[in-house]
C-alpha cells in the first residue's frame, strides 16, 4: 500500500497552479484535503504523473457570502464550513449534510469542493449541490467558467472538470424565504457511505401552500438524483400533503443497484421511507422559516 | 502496609507507554532495514506457468527477487502442519512461496526485497506471473460437492472427518433418543467468515550477525518460543544461535500464532543471505487476503426434548469451511463440536463435522475459536425449543442446567487437547438468576408492551456459554529478585495487549510480598525464557500466572532461609511485608529482600551500597562447606512451571435488549448485559476490559462483518471500507457482574478470560432480533437489508 512514483508540485499562487496544471494535462491530478486520493494512490488504484499541491494557496480557503448564496472556496475544510454560523443562516442544507459526512478527523482535513470534484454519487455534498442547483467554478490558465450542478456530475467518480482545469471554489444558492432543507440517511456503520440517503427542499407560497417540494437521492444511480415531487404531493398546506405519495414518486424515479451491503430492492424500500421522512421536516422548517 | 495486589482492579501499567505514543510495534524497529515486498496471486486457482521478473530488474534500489525456485532445502518444503489429528486424514499446507500452483487469492508467488518498502512495490507492480487460470472453488457446500477439487489428491474436498458421540447414562445414542422423543424439530443454522482483524498486522524484521553466527528476528507474533525453533529448523541454524522477540504487538486475536507464517521464514532467510537487515510490515490488503479468517460453518441440527424442554437428544451435523489449507490442524471445528453442550445436560450427543477445502484464505482460530458457532447452534436450539413449547427461554435454559453439586462434570467428549471433557467448577443456575436480574428479564414483557403502543419494537435475547480455557501442555516462570531489591519476572508467553505487565506484577507482589512498583515482567523475549507455548485459548492468566506463582513461592522459600540464617530465626516464624522479611509479628528485627539477594550469592563484591551493607550479616561460613552448598545456587531466583492435567472451564451468561426500526429494518443494540465467571479474578478491571472488547468483536460477527467472496474466489471487500468492524458509535454499553466459582485444577483458583465476551453474541443478539420481529433467526451476521428481506418473506 504504497503508491506508485508521482512528480510533486506544490504552487504558491493560483496563477502558478493553472500553469503547471496546463502544462500536466491529463497526467495532472489536483490534491487538495487527500482523503480519497491518498487512498486511491495507496491502493495503486490511481497513478497519475503528476501530482498538485494546492494546500498552500490559503486565499481559496474562504468561506463568502455572495448575493444569493454562499461561496466555498477549494481550500475550506467541510469542519470550517460545518461550523461556519453564517454558513447555517444562509444554507442550513450544508450543515445538515456535512454533519453526515464520515468523520470529525476526515472532515478536518476533506475539502467541500474535492468532494464534488470527486463525484462519488454515495456522497453528501454533490447530492447538495444538484438539489440547490448550484455550480462549479472551474479555472484554467486564460479564463475560468461556472458549470451548474445538472451538468457538472457526469458518471461515477467524473465530473465536468478538465485536464488543466483547478476547481477553484462552488456556490450554494441561499435558502429562500419559506423554505426548509433536511437530509437523511442510513449508514452501516456511524460516518459510512449511505446505503440510501435523501435531500430534501421544501417551499411554501404566501398561502403557506406547498410550491417546492424536491429531493436529492445518494448512493441509488450513477449521479445525484434528483426528483421534482412538487406535482406529487399537491398544492396543499405541508399538514395535508400527501408526502407518502411523494416518496412513492421517488421510488420510481432511482435505479438503485445491489452490492455487497444492500440489495436493491431494500435501497429503493429506504429510499422512499428517507424521502417522506426528509420532506415532512424540511417543511417544517419551512412552516418556522 | 498490606501487599496484597491480587483481586485489586490495579490500573494497566502498560497503558501510559502504549497511549503516549511510545510503544515500540514491528514497524518502529529496523528504520534502515531493507523492505520485503510479495506478489501475490490474483487467481482463487491457477497454474504458474512463467514468472517473468526482467522489467522489475531496472527499478533503482531492487535488491534481490526470489521465486520459489530459490528457496534452498527445508524452505523449499512445504510449512508444518503444527497440529495433526487422526481424523485429518488430508492435511495440507502451503509452500513459503507458491510452488506450481496457487490456491487463493493472496497466496505470495515472489518475493522482493528493495531499499524502502515503496521501491519494491515498484517492482512487484513490475513483475509478471503468467498464469493458467482454473475454476475455483467457492462456499462449503460447493466445496461438499467435491465437483472440483482445491487439492487434486483430497477426495471430495474433505480434510477431515469427524464423529464423537455422547450416548446417555442407560447407553442409548442420541438418534435413538430423538426419535423416540414427545417432540423433535431439525433445522438448518448458517454462520459467516470473519477475521481477528488486529489493527498491526504480521511483520518480521530480521538481522543476521555474521560474526556470532546469529540471527536475531522480531516477529509481531503470539509465540515467540515456536517461531524461533521454526526459524532455527526450517535455516538450519542452532537453536542458541537464534533470538526470536515479540516486541509489543497491536493485537492477536488469534491469527498470529499461527507459525511460521511463509514471511516469518523467508524474512530471515533474506537477512542471512544478503547480510543486511529486512524487515516486512504487512499491510491492510495483504492481512484480507493472506493471513487467515474463521467462523465459516453450516450447521444441521436434529433435537429431541420432552415437555419440560428437557433434552433427550441431540445430533449436529456441521459443515467447516477450512479455506486452502490446514496449518493449525482441525482445532476449530473440534471446539465447535465440544463446547457446543455449553452448561447443559444433553442427555445424548452426536456430532459430526466436515472439513472442507475451498480457494479461499486459511481458516484458523479467531478469537473465541469455533465457540462461537457452537453456542449460536446450541443457543438457537434452545430458543426454538422454548419457541416450540410456549415456555420462558431462560426455563427451558434453566431445566438443562448441570448443577452445582455435580462437579466435576464428564461431558463424554475428547476435548482440543486430547483430553476428557470434564467441567471443573461452576454455578449455572447463579449465573442465571444474576443475569436475570441485571437486564431486568422478568419486567421485560411489560417494557415491550410499551414500546408496541409508542409503535417501536423491541426484543430481548439469551445465550449461556462454557469455555475451555488455559489448555497445556504448559508454561513457565523465572523469578529473580537482584541485589536492589527489585524483582525482575519472565514468562514466555507473549502478550498482545492483554495487560500481563500488570497481571503477572500483582501475582509477584502478593505472591512476594514487595510494592508492585518494584516487580517487572517481560513477556515474549527467548533471551529471557526459552520454553513456552503461546498466548491463545484463554490461558496466559491460568497458565503463565501460576507459573509465575509457583517460581515466586520457590524464590520466597530460598529467602526466607536465607534470611533466618542471617537473623538468627526459624524460616516458619518469618513473612514478607513490603519488600522485608521479618519475624512474624515482631517488625523490628528485618532485614530487606535486597540484601538477602546480596546474601544469596558468596560472591560478595561491594559494587554497591545494599552489597556493602550485606556484609555485617555475612557471618562466618563454615569452612567445612563449600561456599555454594550441595544443592544450592547463588543468587535469589527460581523457575518454576505450571502443567495442568486438563482444562479449566469459565462460564458466562450474556443478555441484550435490541430495537428494530419497524421501517428502515436498522437494529440498534439498547442494552447489553454480561454474567462472568472466570474463577478467581487478578484483576476485575483488566477482565472487564476483555469482556468489552469480546463483546466489541461479538457485536461485529453478529450484525457487520462477514467476507464477501464471488464466483471468482475474488474477496470483495478487503478493505476497512467495506469490511464492516463496528465502531465505539455501534458498540454498546456493557454492564457486567462476576461469578467466581474458583478453578481447583490450579493454585491460584483461576479461569482464562480472553475471549469470553465474544462467545455468546451472535447468539444473543439473534435471540433478541427473534423476539423483536418474530421471525426465525438462522444466520449471523444480520444486515438491515437482510432483515428487510426476512420481513417481506414473512408477511
Amino acid at each position: 500500500m504504497k503508491p506508485p512514483p508521482f512528480d510533486y508540485h506544490r504552487p504558491s499562487s493560483l496563477g502558478e497552479a493553472l500553469d503547471v496544471l496546463a502544462g500536466t494535462g491529463e497526467d495532472g491530478k489536483v490534491l487538495a484535503g487527500g482523503q480519497s486520493l491518498i487512498p486511491l494512490l495507496n491502493m495503486r488504484l490511481a497513478a497519475p504523473a503528476h501530482l498538485v499541491d494546492i494546500n498552500r494557496l490559503t486565499d481559496l480557503a474562504a468561506v463568502e457570502e455572495e448575493p444569493g448564496g454562499l461561496r466555498v472556496g477549494a481550500l475550506a475544510r467541510h469542519s470550517r464550513v460545518e461550523r461556519s454560523a453564517r454558513a447555517a443562516e444562509v444554507q442550513p442544507l450544508l450543515g445538515q449534510a456535512l454533519r453526515l459526512v464520515a468523520h470529525p478527523v476526515i472532515r478536518n482535513r476533506g475539502t467541500v469542493v474535492g468532494s464534488l470534484v470527486h463525484a462519488d454519487p454515495a456522497a453528501e455534498l454533490p447530492a447538495v449541490l444538484a438539489l440547490l442547483g448550484g455550480s462549479v467554478r472551474l479555472a484554467r490558465r486564460g479564463g475560468t467558467r461556472d458549470v451548474p450542478a445538472a451538468g457538472f456530475f457526469t458518471g461515477p467518480l467524473e465530473s465536468a472538470a478538465g485536464p488543466g482545469e483547478l476547481a477553484v471554489s462552488a456556490f450554494f444558492p441561499a435558502l429562500a424565504p419559506r423554505s426548509g432543507t433536511a437530509f437523511h440517511e442510513v449508514a452501516r456503520r456511524h460516518g459510512d457511505y449511505a446505503l440510501a440517503g435523501v435531500a430534501a427542499l421544501v417551499g411554501l407560497d404566501d398561502d403557506l401552500r406547498v410550491s417546492v417540494a424536491r429531493v436529492a437521492c445518494v448512493s441509488v444511480g450513477p449521479v445525484p438524483l434528483v426528483a421534482d415531487v412538487v406535482g406529487a404531493c399537491g398544492h396543499r398546506p405541508p399538514a395535508s400533503a400527501d408526502w407518502a405519495g411523494a416518496a412513492r414518486a421517488v421510488q420510481d424515479r432511482i435505479e438503485p443497484e445491489t452490492d455487497i451491503h444492500a440489495t436493491a430492492d431494500y435501497r429503493r424500500h429506504l429510499t422512499g421511507v428517507l424521502a417522506e421522512r426528509a420532506l415532512r421536516d424540511a417543511a417544517r422548517e419551512a412552516l418556522h422559516a | 502496609m498490606t501487599t496484597k495486589l491480587f483481586g485489586e482492579p490495579v490500573q494497566r501499567r502498560e497503558d501510559p507507554r502504549l497511549l503516549t505514543g511510545r510503544g515500540r510495534y514491528l514497524d518502529d524497529l529496523g528504520p534502515d532495514a531493507l523492505a520485503a515486498a510479495f506478489v501475490r496471486s490474483p487467481h482463487a486457482h491457477a497454474l504458474i506457468r512463467d514468472i517473468d521478473v526482467s522489467d522489475a530488474l531496472d527499478v533503482d534500489g531492487l535488491v534481490a527477487i526470489y521465486t520459489w525456485e530459490d528457496l534452498p532445502d527445508r524452505l523449499a518444503e512445504p510449512l508444518p502442519l503444527l497440529i495433526p489429528h487422526p481424523a485429518l486424514t488430508h492435511g495440507r499446507t502451503a509452500h513459503p512461496l507458491a510452488r506450481e500452483r496457487v490456491r487463493h487469492v493472496g497466496e505470495p508467488v515472489v518475493m522482493v526485497v528493495a531499499r524502502d518498502r515503496y521501491l519494491a512495490e515498484d517492482a512487484c507492480a513490475l513483475i509478471r506471473v503468467d498464469y493458467e487460470v482454473l475454476k475455483p472453488v467457492v462456499g462449503v457446500e460447493e466445496a461438499a460437492q467435491g465437483a472440483r477439487l482445491v487439492h487434486d489428491d483430497v477426495p471430495g474436498n474433505v480434510g477431515a472427518h469427524l464423529v464423537q458421540e455422547a450416548p446417555a447414562a442407560d447407553g442409548r445414542d442420541a438418534r435413538e433418543l430423538i426419535e423416540d422423543a414427545p417432540h423433535t424439530l431439525a433445522f438448518r443454522l448458517d454462520v459467516e467468515r470473519s477475521a481477528s482483524m488486529p489493527l498491526e498486522g504480521r511483520g518480521v524484521y530480521a538481522r543476521w550477525d555474521a560474526d556470532d553466527s546469529s540471527l536475531r528476528v522480531y516477529s509481531s507474533t503470539q509465540t515467540s518460543t515456536s517461531v524461533r525453533m521454526a526459524v532455527a529448523a526450517k535455516l538450519g541454524l542452532p537453536l542458541p544461535k537464534v533470538e526470536v522477540i515479540a516486541p509489543d504487538v497491536g493485537g492477536g486475536f488469534g491469527v498470529k500464532i499461527v507459525h511460521p507464517w511463509p514471511e516469518e521464514v523467508l524474512v530471515p532467510w533474506a537477512a542471512m543471505l544478503l547480510g543486511r537487515e529486512v524487515k516486512w510490515a504487512e499491510d491492510r490488503r495483504e492481512h484480507f487476503i493472506s493471513s487467515a479468517h474463521e467462523r465459516a460453518q453450516v450447521q444441521f441440527v436434529r433435537v429431541g426434548f420432552d415437555d419440560d424442554g428437557r433434552l433427550l437428544g441431540l445430533e449436529v451435523t456441521i459443515l467447516h469451511d477450512h479455506g486452502a489449507y490446514t496449518p493449525y490442524g482441525i482445532i476449530v471445528p473440534i471446539i465447535t463440536s465440544t463446547q457446543l453442550p455449553g452448561p447443559y445436560k444433553l442427555g445424548a450427543y452426536r456430532v459430526e463435522f466436515s472439513s472442507v477445502y475451498t480457494n479461499t484464505v486459511q481458516v484458523t482460530p479467531y478469537r473465541g475459536a469455533g465457540r462461537p458457532q457452537a453456542v449460536f447452534c446450541m443457543e438457537r436450539t434452545m430458543d426454538r425449543i422454548a419457541a416450540h413449547l410456549g415456555l420462558d427461554r431462560t426455563a427451558v435454559r434453566a431445566a438443562n442446567f448441570i448443577q452445582p453439586d455435580e462437579f466435576p462434570y464428564d461431558q463424554g467428549l475428547t476435548f482440543q487437547d486430547g483430553r476428557p471433557l470434564i467441567y471443573d467448577s461452576g454455578d449455572y443456575p447463579e449465573s442465571l438468576r444474576m443475569l436475570k436480574e441485571l437486564i431486568g428479564w422478568d419486567a421485560f414483557p411489560a417494557e415491550k408492551e410499551r414500546a408496541a403502543a409508542e409503535g417501536r419494537r423491541i426484543g430481548i435475547g439469551v445465550g449461556c456459554y462454557v469455555e475451555g480455557t488455559g489448555v497445556g501442555p504448559y508454561e513457565g516462570g523465572h523469578v529473580q529478585i537482584t541485589s536492589d531489591g527489585r524483582v525482575h519476572v519472565s514468562t514466555g508467553l507473549t502478550s498482545q495487549g492483554q495487560g500481563h505487565e500488570t497481571v503477572f506484577a500483582q501475582i509477584a507482589a502478593t505472591e512476594l510480598g514487595v510494592p508492585l512498583e518494584r516487580v517487572s515482567v517481560v513477556t515474549g523475549d527467548t533471551r529471557r525464557f526459552g520454553y513456552a507455548v503461546g498466548t491463545f485459548a484463554s490461558r496466559a492468566a491460568v497458565m503463565s500466572g501460576n507459573a509465575i506463582a509457583l517460581a515466586c513461592r520457590k524464590v520466597r522459600e530460598k529467602a526466607l532461609r536465607i534470611a533466618a540464617d542471617a537473623l538468627e530465626a526459624d524460616p516458619r516464624d518469618l513473612e514478607i511485608t513490603d519488600g522485608m522479611v521479618h519475624v512474624a509479628g515482631s517488625p523490628g528485627a528485618a532485614i530487606p529482600l535486597a540484601t538477602v539477594a546480596v546474601l544469596s550469592n558468596p560472591l560478595r563484591y561491594a559494587f554497591d551500597a545494599e552489597a556493602a551493607r550485606a556484609t555485617q550479616f555475612a557471618g562466618a561460613s563454615s569452612p567445612d562447606r563449600p561456599p555454594v552448598d550441595e544443592g544450592e545456587e547463588p543468587g535469589l531466583e527460581g523457575r518454576d512451571y505450571y502443567s495442568p492435567i486438563r482444562s479449566t472451564f469459565a462460564s458466562g451468561m450474556h443478555a441484550a435488549i435490541v430495537e428494530t426500526d419497524p421501517l428502515t429494518a436498522e437494529i440498534r443494540i439498547l442494552r447489553y448485559a454480561v454474567v462472568h465467571d472466570c474463577g478467581n479474578l487478578v484483576n476485575p478491571m483488566i477482565v472487564e476490559g476483555q469482556i468489552h472488547g469480546g463483546v466489541a468483536q461479538g457485536v461485529g460477527g453478529a450484525l457487520y462483518e462477514r467476507m464477501v467472496y464471488d464466483g471468482h474466489g475474488q474477496l470483495l471487500n478487503a478493505s476497512f471500507m467495506d469490511f464492516l468492524m463496528p465502531y465505539a458509535t455501534e458498540v454498546p454499553k456493557v454492564e457486567t457482574a462476576h461469578l467466581q466459582t474458583p478453578s481447583p485444577l490450579n493454585p491460584l483458583g483461576i479461569k482464562g478470560a480472553g475471549e469470553a465476551g465474544v462467545i455468546p453474541v451472535s447468539a444473543v443478539i439473534a435471540s433478541a432480533v427473534e423476539d423483536a420481529e418474530g421471525i426465525p433467526i438462522t444466520r449471523m451476521p444480520l444486515s438491515p437489508s437482510e432483515l428487510f428481506d426476512l420481513r417481506r418473506a414473512a408477511s
